[in-house]
């Protein structure tokens, strides 16, 4: 049996705990009960690590005593420990050191793989025919053809121009 | 209007079909979506809530997959009409409780619901009868794709759509299909099925969610992770385990119906004799039972067509639709007789299950999917 939460070392630890009637059941490699304190089973609930509501002990850890505020919403990490929810969508930058490790063990990964907005889209294929364009304008002119530079120079006006008149919102 | 002149009459739900529904009652594909600049709802004071949703409504609205929707406000509504509406599963629990601020649209096919202001601002569902993933996932692909025209939403390259809860975090997105399980639970072999499934990264729900029984042998499987993975990735590998739990309750029928007969029809019996007979019953008894006649249906105990009666059943015995067929205020008790009323009434015209024309000799069982 592998650990629940790395899914990489063999689980070791093995914990059951019964919350309200309903029994809750844990298993960990060694390395992952360690970081997760589980060593200690008076002051640990299962419910805490299975809710990722112990992320909230974390946020706390990484603020070094002082208490973090989204700049936004004014969401604070004691409101994360008793709600399991963040205030708003700044708060994944506010609390983003104390949430990977949160992340990591709820989510296959912690790099958004799926659908992306299409302007959002759009506007990071432009990015890259910049980048592209630039790269292409520097040859030309290393190589002192100048027709061929002031064309690309033209292309890449429009394509900034493009760039510039997508919402601002896209910008990732 | 009034929803409940709105929705369709059970009797007519009752009767829609999907590939193997036998087995898989619903599928569902709901996508999580929140607005840039707007806390999340339950952050959010009441007020910035309210400029939220008269921002998304409108957006919502005027989807052509929507038109002539049903669109309310969900202080406009009952506390009855709000619990039809979770007996029929198209709204959670959870937005029940919601008032001033939040909103239901919902299309006229009951086959896209669009809760604003739950949990997240946009809650939107893709709903079809039988194992439907797919399709499920590209109506509701199509409509978010509409919407992201229209309304901004709170997106980061790297974490995706973010979402009120870290556990939404990424494509927001929750696969899941109702189950019906009788033969794996006659088996004693679910709970094995279901942490063999939880081994997968995949959610075991009862009937109404989070934190549900599985009243009635109705299962609710879903994803559970939401980020590092593509949509469709995530819907094809709940497609590929519902239909080995359909190989599973398949097997188990027929497993129990050569070594065990006498333990099968036992129960349907029993099932058929009480729900035809008693004069007082609640509804989660009710709901046990009809499990055990759908289950008898399949065996082919009952003739086909009373499977569309036992769904329907199924539906207006529950709390909310039963208090709505009667004026003045019912309690439990007087709900448990006239349910049972109901019950001795609609199951008059069924005749007893008869085992001769089961199916040990006749055709397998889901097999005409």
């Amino acid at each position: 049996m592998l650990c629940m939460l790395c899914k990489q070392n063999p689980a070791k630890v093995h914990l059951t705990q019964i919350v309200e009637n309903k029994m809750q059941k844990v298993d960990l490699c060694e390395e992952c009960a360690r970081q997760k304190g589980v060593n200690d089973p008076a002051s640990f609930s299962l419910a805490d690590l299975l809710l990722g509501l112990g992320a909230s002990q974390e946020i706390a850890q990484t603020a070094s005593g002082v208490e973090i505020r989204c700049p936004a919403c004014g969401f604070t990490q004691a409101d994360f420990k008793k709600a399991g929810r963040l205030g708003c969508a700044q708060c994944y930058a506010t609390f983003s050191e104390g949430l990977e490790s949160l992340l990591k063990s709820m989510h296959k990964g912690i790099k958004h793989l799926g659908k992306v907005p299409v302007a959002l889209r759009q506007g990071r294929d432009l990015n890259e025919r910049l980048k592209h364009l630039q790269k292409k304008l520097d040859k030309a002119v290393t190589a002192e053809d100048f027709e061929q530079a002031a064309s690309l120079r033209d292309e890449i006006k429009l394509t900034r121009s493009q760039l510039d008149s997508m919402p601002a919102k896209v910008t990732p | 209007m009034n929803i409940y002149d709105f929705l369709s009459p059970p009797v007519e739900t009752a009767r829609r079909t999907g590939p193997h529904d036998r087995i898989v009652m619903s599928s569902r594909v709901r996508l999580a979506r929140n607005l840039r600049g707007f806390a999340f709802p339950g952050w959010a004071k009441k007020n910035e809530r309210v400029k939220a949703l008269e921002i998304i409504r409108p957006a919502v609205e005027c989807l052509p997959q929507l038109t002539g929707a049903f669109s309310e406000t969900m202080d406009n509504l009952g506390p009855l009409d709000k619990q039809i509406l979770v007996e029929r599963h198209l709204i959670s629990r959870e937005h029940a409780a919601k008032s001033t601020g939040s909103g239901l649209v919902l299309n006229k096919e009951e086959s896209l619901c669009v809760m604003i202001n739950e949990e997240d601002h946009l809650r939107m569902q893709a709903l079809r009868p039988g194992l439907q993933l797919r399709q499920a996932w590209m109506a509701m692909d199509q409509i978010d794709s509409e919407l992201e025209r229209k309304l901004d939403y709170a997106f980061s390259s790297e974490l995706g759509y973010l979402t009120a809860c870290p556990t939404n975090l990424g494509t927001g997105i929750r696969v899941s299909a109702m189950l019906h399980l009788p033969g794996l639970v006659l088996a004693e072999q679910i709970t094995q099925i279901i942490s063999s499934v939880n081994k997968l990264g995949l959610a075991v729900r009862g009937l109404y969610g989070e934190g549900t029984e599985a009243l009635g042998n109705v299962f609710q499987v879903s994803n559970q992770m939401t980020l590092g993975e593509v949509e469709t990735d995530i819907v094809e590998r709940l497609n590929k385990v519902l239909l080995q739990i359909i190989e599973h309750e398949d097997n188990a029928r027929n497993v129990l119906l050569e070594k065990k007969p006498k333990i099968v029809y036992n129960h349907v019996g029993r099932a058929y004799g009480i729900l035809a007979n008693a004069h007082s019953i609640t509804s989660k008894e009710t709901m046990n039972l009809l499990s055990l006649m759908r289950l008898g249906v399949d065996l082919g105990e009952f003739p086909p067509a009373e499977r569309a009666l036992i769904d329907e059943l199924f539906v207006i015995t529950q709390p909310a639709h039963l208090q709505k067929q009667f004026t003045g205020k019912l309690g439990a008790e007087e709900r448990d007789l006239l349910r049972a009323d109901m019950l001795r009434e609609r199951l008059h015209h069924v005749s007893r299950p008869n085992p001769k024309t089961a199916a040990g000799g006749g055709p397998a069982l889901d097999k005409r999917n």
